[in-house]
């Protein structure tokens, strides 16, 4: 690991100012991405802001939505009674991800900001890599793709976005409220992530030094049923290779309300809005769940260790739909 | 906390030596006071500093849990947070899991039901199990197999894992 500088923000509004002036200046948290990027090599700031003292812990309540702190863990949100109670799928998908450990550690804000899972761009000895050396190529389009994305690629990056609770977030229409050098915004989380294109390197909207403060995740109507499942080559503690996030609200047979979001095949957390517009108005069952995932798919570009994916990720949305319509009766 | 200043020197000489932290530590509840380059993790500042070796350092990126201890009694795996991060946390080892030399009834039932071989994975899957009961996760062995999965048994002693934690769940 390269020497770094360690310093402990005082408060938020000192913390984006140091970042934001100092290019080489990262924000520590959870640090179970940061520290591991930094032993392989990947990463190499100068300075460490360690902001896990900062007032930006905790879940608070309204009517409408859950606020949850940047620097809540995975295990106090997935504990969080509204969560388990409104919102099964975000628990679902919080507590299939990581170890308890882990969880304990990374925080949500850590979370949605965890970078690729790609082999390829975890060791600094390959030397292509876009995300990591803009320009260089891309050694995993030529090399082993299973745990690679197959929507929202590029010709330049195929890696996959591998957060679970994402999903289920991106469905909510969650938003990420963010504290800037320019002052606070409030960021959609379906327009928070862009796809690689050209500039894998830039994954987020984020100004360097711009700091994720909460989010904030609307409730479903009261009458939802949501689940989430995953698929993975190791019963626990694996990465996706297809999750779907679902929830819906079904009255008299006919779906009222879906959100439907895929994870393990995208770039970027996958929210499924075609799927979502055939399910809407439709009765709830198999043969509209299959054409929904048929919509769901229709963009994927797989490659030959990715084709697998395509028809994995259909028969995970049509079980993930089968399983919350199930539940509704 | 404050940092210790290093002396400028005149290029073409040895590099300057890397930033290093004055950081007090409780562990066990005992504090410690030391001085540590940044980049140490807590794994290493409790195996090389302090000289508690019980933590175990296996793949070095949280993938393993042999290095699992608790942070104000959660369970965390040492090797990916900065020691600088845990001061004025409570912090226990497995060495501080029970007090004059009696063993904590996990490390009494790990050693009746033989639940490992080589034995280094073992501190971590005590501190871990212990952790387990706390959280109300050890009702089942499906629950047992899916919130241990944080750490790894090379040697494959997870059936008398589980029925350690079975007979400690049984008891409490």
């Amino acid at each position: 690991m390269h020497p770094f500088e360690y310093t402990l923000a005082g408060d938020a509004d000192q913390a984006v100012a140091v970042a934001t002036a100092d290019p080489h200046t990262s924000f520590l948290a959870g640090g179970t991405t940061q520290l591991d990027l930094m032993k392989d090599g990947v990463l190499h700031p100068a300075r460490l802001l360690d902001i896990t003292r900062l007032p930006l812990k905790g879940i608070t309540h309204t009517d409408a939505a859950i606020r949850v702190g940047a620097l809540t863990t995975m295990e106090e949100l997935a504990a969080d009674p509204l969560v388990r109670e409104r919102l099964p799928f975000v628990r679902e998908a919080l507590l299939l991800g990581a170890s308890t450990q882990l969880r304990n550690m990374a925080t949500i804000g850590g979370n949605l900001l965890q970078r690729a899972r790609c082999r390829y761009f975890r060791d600094p000895t390959v030397p292509a890599c876009n995300k990591r050396n803009p320009g260089s190529g891309c050694a995993a389009i030529t090399g082993i793709h299973r745990m690679h994305a197959i929507l929202g690629t590029s010709d330049h990056c195929i890696a996959l976005h591998a957060s679970d609770v994402a999903v289920p977030l991106a469905a909510l229409d969650a938003v990420v409220h963010t504290q800037g050098a320019d002052g606070t915004r409030a960021i959609p989380l379906t327009e928070f992530y862009l796809p690689p294109a050209e500039t894998p390197h830039v994954e987020n909207v984020l100004q360097h030094g711009e700091l994720i403060t909460a989010i904030e995740i609307p409730l479903l109507p009261s009458a939802a049923r949501s689940h989430y499942i995953k698929v993975r080559d190791r019963v626990s503690y694996e990465f996706a290779l297809t999750s779907a996030g679902v929830a819906l609200v079904i009255e008299d047979g006919l779906i009222q309300e879906a959100r439907v979001a895929l994870g393990g095949v995208g770039t970027l957390p996958w929210r499924a809005w075609d799927a979502e517009d055939v399910l809407r108005g439709s009765r709830a069952d198999t043969e509209v769940f299959r054409s929904a995932a048929e919509a769901a798919l229709e963009g994927a570009r797989p490659l030959p260790g990715t084709a697998f994916k395509v028809d994995l990720a259909k028969r995970t949305l049509v079980r993930t739909l089968e399983t919350v319509a199930g539940a509704q009766s | 906390m404050k940092h210790v200043e290093t002396e400028a020197r005149p290029s073409g000489q040895s590099p300057p030596e890397p930033p290093q932290v004055d950081i007090t530590l409780k562990v066990n509840g005992t504090e410690h006071a030391i001085q540590v380059d940044a980049r140490v993790t807590l794994l290493d500042a409790l195996r090389d500093h302090l000289g508690l070796t019980g933590a175990k350092k296996g793949c070095d990126q949280g993938a393993c849990g042999a290095c699992t201890v608790m942070v104000d009694g959660r369970r965390v795996v040492s090797c990916l947070g900065l020691a600088a991060q845990y001061q004025g946390r409570e912090i226990t080892t497995i060495e501080g899991l029970s007090a004059d030399g009696e063993l904590h009834p996990m490390q009494a039932a790990f050693a009746r039901h033989d639940a490992f071989q080589c034995g280094y994975c073992t501190p971590g899957q005590i501190m871990s199990a212990v952790c387990l009961i706390a959280e109300g996760r050890a009702d089942t062995d499906e629950d047992i197999c899916e919130f241990m999965s944080g750490n790894i048994c090379r040697c494959g002693a997870y059936p008398n894992i589980r029925a350690a934690i079975r007979e400690v769940k049984g008891a409490s």
